[in-house]
């Protein structure tokens, strides 16, 4: 499937770049006229795989975090990678719950949350070269509509 | 991103406004840490009401704070009314943790009647 339309960013591995990351995406996204509770959604999935890239992937250390966004006709995919430490194990760090930082009081939901709020997200990962999180979400509000 | 306190009797009321995550959640930790230092404090309800964004990074924050309540044999309650912050705290399993209400009044009422 070609995008119809698509969008490149990079961004230092700094906290306040959360919300930079997220308002960004909505607004591409919003160019397809999808409800604000869609947009709510992938402002939150965006949020959370951005700080992960910032507190897991980099270790709130110094790094450059990439975010791609396309459009098709009904949806969006939002590709956020980082180069930093990498996943071990892919399937443990998406067990609800399952943090490898408890003593940050992180509340090991990120990944659910992103699975909650979009229609699919993939996750590949290489220890020690970084973690590219694929977040893509249909807008059924837009059906019916031409 | 901010935090206003206030008192009734034993319960600290903490009104959460602006957004709220993991670049504010230290600074909303801390706040919230000093106030639990008063003596007063026993109860704590989280008014999430002025939010208008929260990620899991929020959900670390309220449990982190509940857990130390908890210790001090105080309770703590959610007032949330934004459908989106909401499905957020069903996803996370924190309503097994802590009731949640829609206004303050529903709120204090639950923890005094208990």
């Amino acid at each position: 499937m070609q995008p119809i339309n698509e969008m490149k960013l990079e961004f230092v591995s700094k906290s306040s770049n959360e919300a930079f990351a997220r308002v960004v995406a909505a607004a591409f996204a919003s160019q397809l006229d999808p409800t604000i509770e869609e947009l709510a959604d992938v402002k939150t999935a965006v949020s959370e795989a951005v700080t992960n890239a910032i507190i897991h992937g980099y270790e709130n250390r110094y790094g450059i975090i990439k975010m791609v966004c396309r459009q098709f006709e009904k949806s969006v995919e939002i590709e956020i990678s980082d180069e930093g430490k990498g996943i071990e194990n892919i399937e443990e760090a998406m067990q609800p719950l399952y943090t490898s930082k408890p003593d940050m009081e992180r509340s090991g939901m990120g990944f659910t949350v992103m699975q909650s709020f979009m229609d699919k997200i993939q996750v590949r990962s290489k220890p020690g070269e970084g973690t590219t999180v694929t977040l893509y979400k249909e807008f059924n509000s837009l059906d019916g509509l031409q | 991103m901010d935090i206003k306190f206030s008192n009734r009797g034993s319960t600290l009321i903490a009104m959460f406004t602006g957004e709220l995550d993991h670049h504010f959640a230290e600074y909303a930790r801390n706040k919230i840490e000093r106030e639990l230092m008063k003596a007063t404090t026993r109860n704590v309800v989280f008014d999430l009401t002025g939010l208008n964004f929260m990620d899991s990074s929020g959900i670390g924050v309220i449990v982190g704070r509940y857990a130390k309540i908890m210790k001090l044999g105080g309770r703590s309650v959610i007032i949330c009314s934004n459908q989106k912050i909401y499905r957020l705290l069903e996803i996370s399993g924190i309503l097994k943790l802590m009731p949640v209400f829609e206004n303050l009044d529903s709120a204090l009422q639950a923890l005094l009647s208990a």
